[in-house]
């Protein structure tokens, strides 16, 4: 299953390849990670999606993530209510005959032009994983020539449902 | 002006070990003086070490502010003996090298401490700052290589942070769940002047870890679930670990087994927290176990695990592990609970915190005579067994004999293969702190260099190695050691002229096809201890073997003693890898 894990960490050198070296010795699977500094000075604030196979695989991630001197905090925060959210930078080929017909098309998704040549424009998308997906996807017959996506990063909603389901190991 | 502040304001009992010379008294510091300084403030008073390049420094630091400095002949000699020291002591084991090789040549030894939680700090040497990542002469990137293997590490980056990391690694070491710290030091800050004044401003500071805090004590609900277990189960048992011996709980431990009846089995570094041979002991479990301690573990419906980690080696197949037991988990690492075996009932805390607890409250507890009258009668069946040999000796008499003339007092340390299996089975410990082995990392080559290590612990103790022919050939160059600082560890080699273990799994798993497991050309070990200086004895028969070992091992210089035993015996009873601990075999007599 996919989770998404925020990690408060100490801003030490080697943290973060403390971090991932973990993930990979325990052979957790990441699809991304992002990493940057918070409000606080000092900490920085990893999100991680992974893929892991079970509970209990998942209450061991948590764990063995938790005991590193300079991590914080983890939270899983998969169940909450959150803002998800990815930025991905898209290069196309667009010739002109075609720019407006592309323009259009992807109007839906709200990206921004961060950058145009004679033959090519670069997207900017923001939003989650799956619309970032469906973006790349529409696009992608008129040829992509260059991608880059920056990974997850979320932030848990003020307002929680009342009933948010926890971890077995929280209850 | 700057030093004569600190030098005040130093604990009197160390004055006369802490103070610079005078000469050198207004000599400001530097980096490794400071270093120095930190370990004894934290009252090291030995160091196991190589010097090199990167760390001439400390070397000269040590030089002016000596704290007692035991010269290995190889890195790895120093780790496994901080190991040993720690081991026996309880105490933190301290390690210098430096450097590239220095460094990587510790890996083994960190990788071991990591595994079986052991508390070391380990100081290696490091290029200096500005030509670190330039691939320079003696460069490692010790920090990378060490990350997986260590609790916590440190690249030391200015002068002024060290008392601060040293401190931390201390506490970080020999606490909560154990294991060991590297700091790595580069070689331009050991030589950079400490600034006193900074340092008199920071001297009180506490300890500031938000991200390592353990868990102690242990949880009150718990507790009371625990207690109803216990009393509501009818064939209950104890599996204490290392967790009781690193917590000095084995008073504790007793007490509660004796309180309740409750029998007790060990795992192979559990060992010694419960008396050898107490009446509620039935021994080790796991794969060379017991068979009435595996079949204990199948049959109990309560399993109360203490400082334990359900390592593969004690459960076999995890699935078929216990199947009627109710989980009670006793850790202070929380993520040893439910990691390897679902667990019912977790309590994170020091063992001793819980057994404490539990001591506390006066329940009723379970009737276990029927049970243990089981166990008894279980236990006469199935001792462990050999067959006697004629013409040659058998691995297993020789630690028998041993454990009989030592009276079962002496510190015991192991090397890794089937005599190890041998000493934990026949071996039964008096004490506890008394046995230093490599159980998780399974490290040929540690069991000499340990009992180095245990013999400056416990420089009066009785310390016996117990090692194969092909483990203690892996770091015999330590045997130097015993001559030069006069330590008389009593080095048991149980020849049998294999690699014992990888051996009798050729013969059980690979049609005897011995693949590179037959060493028939070795040195005469008898003659190899006398070019160090060391007497050699070698035992061939029964006959001798009495005598030679009760002349070797009451003797007061270091002996080494090459007993030449079966090569073809092998370690009964076994949990073949994977299966389940239903599925012993070699319970009886062939």
């Amino acid at each position: 299953m996919k989770r998404v894990i925020t990690v408060t960490v100490l801003n030490q050198s080697g943290v973060l390849n403390r971090v991932t070296g973990l993930l990979m010795k325990r052979q957790f699977n990441i699809e991304s990670i992002t990493v940057g500094h918070t409000e606080q000075i000092n900490i920085s604030k990893m999100t991680f999606v992974v893929h892991v196979a079970d509970e209990t695989k998942l209450e061991q991630l948590i764990k063995q993530l938790s005991k590193q001197i300079d991590v914080l905090k983890v939270n899983d925060i998969t169940e909450k209510s959150i803002v998800l959210r990815e930025l991905a930078l898209i290069k196309v080929v667009s010739p002109a005959n075609l720019r407006n017909e592309m323009n259009s098309i992807v109007d839906p998704f709200r990206p921004q032009i961060v950058d145009t040549s004679k033959n090519f424009v670069t997207y900017q998308v923001v939003g989650q994983p799956d619309k970032i997906d469906a973006f790349i996807e529409l696009i992608r017959p008129y040829g992509i020539k260059e991608l880059t996506r920056t990974g997850v990063t979320a932030s848990v909603r003020e307002t929680q449902p009342v009933e948010t389901p926890q971890l077995s190991i929280l209850k | 002006m700057a030093a004569n502040v600190s030098t005040t304001n130093e604990k009197t009992d160390k004055t006369e070990t802490s103070q610079m010379h005078s000469e050198e008294k207004n000599k400001p510091r530097n980096g490794a003086d400071i270093l120095i300084q930190a370990l004894h403030d934290q009252n090291v008073d030995i160091v196991f070490g190589y010097p090199g390049g990167a760390v001439l420094h400390v070397y000269d630091a040590l030089y002016r502010n000596p704290i007692r400095h035991i010269l290995t002949r190889h890195e790895q000699g120093a780790i496994h003996a901080a190991e040993g020291y720690a081991r026996v002591l309880n105490k933190t084991g301290v390690v210098i090298a430096t450097s590239g090789p220095g460094a990587t040549n510790l890996v083994t030894g960190i990788a071991d401490a990591m595994i079986d939680s052991i508390p070391l700090v380990v100081f290696t040497g490091q290029v200096a700052t500005h030509v670190i990542g330039s691939d320079a002469f003696q460069e490692a990137d010790i920090m990378g290589i060490t990350t997986p293997i260590t609790k916590h590490n440190y690249q030391v980056q200015d002068v002024n942070d060290i008392p601060r990391i040293v401190k931390e690694a201390f506490h970080i070491a020999n606490s909560g769940r154990k294991g060991p710290v590297l700091i790595d030091f580069p070689k331009n800050i050991s030589a950079s002047i400490f600034d006193e004044a900074l340092a008199e401003a920071n001297r009180e500071e506490e300890l500031y870890l938000p991200g390592y805090q353990p868990n102690i004590k242990p949880n009150f609900l718990q507790i009371q679930k625990a207690i109803q277990a216990i009393g509501g189960s009818k064939q209950p048992l104890i599996l204490a670990g290392a967790g009781v011996l690193f917590a000095d709980a084995r008073h504790e431990l007793t007490e509660f087994a004796e309180k309740y009846k409750l029998p007790v089995i060990n795992t192979l570094l559990g060992l010694g927290s419960i008396h050898g041979q107490h009446e509620l002991n039935f021994g080790m479990a796991g794969m060379h176990g017991a068979a009435v301690a595996n079949d204990a573990i199948q049959k109990a419906d309560l399993l109360i695990n203490i400082g334990a980690r359900f390592d593969d080696r004690l459960t076999g197949d995890t699935k078929l592990f216990a199947p009627k037991a109710t989980i009670i988990h006793i850790d202070i690492d929380p993520a040893e609970i439910g990691k390897n075996i679902p667990t019912d009932i977790p309590i994170v805390a020091d063992a001793k915190e819980a057994l404490k607890a539990l001591l506390k409250n006066d329940f009723d507890g379970p009737d276990t005579s029927e049970w243990l009258s089981y166990l008894n009668e279980k236990q006469q069946d199935t001792p462990y067994w050999y067959v006697e040999d004629e013409n040659e000796i058998l691995p297993q008499q020789i630690i028998e004999m041993v454990h009989s003339i030592t009276n079962g007092d002496a510190v015991v340390t192991t090397d890794v293969g089937q005599h190890q299996m041998w000493a934990a089975q026949y071996y039964k410990l008096n004490h506890d702190h008394q046995w230093v082995t490599s159980g998780g990392l399974g490290t040929m080559g540690f069991g000499f260099p340990a009992a180095i290590g245990a013999q400056f612990a416990k420089p009066d103790k009785k310390v016996i190695t117990f090692c194969g022919d092909a483990g203690f050939q892996m770091t015999l160059q330590e045997l130097a050691l015993l001559n030069e600082y006069n330590l008389p560890v009593k080095v048991v080699i149980v020849n049998n002229g294999a690699l014992g273990m990888v051996r009798q799994w050729q013969e059980l798993f690979y049609d005897g096809r011995y693949s590179q497991s037959l060493m028939p050309v070795q040195p005469d070990f008898v003659k190899l201890a006398e070019a160090y200086g060391v007497k050699g004895y070698r035992i061939n028969t029964m006959e001798e073997a009495q005598s030679i070992l009760e002349e070797a091992l009451n003797s007061d210089e270091p002996v080494v003693i090459d007993a030449r035993v079966k090569q073809l015996e092998n370690v009964y009873p076994m949990v073949p890898a994977g299966k389940s601990l239903d599925d012993i075999v070699g319970v009886k007599k062939f």
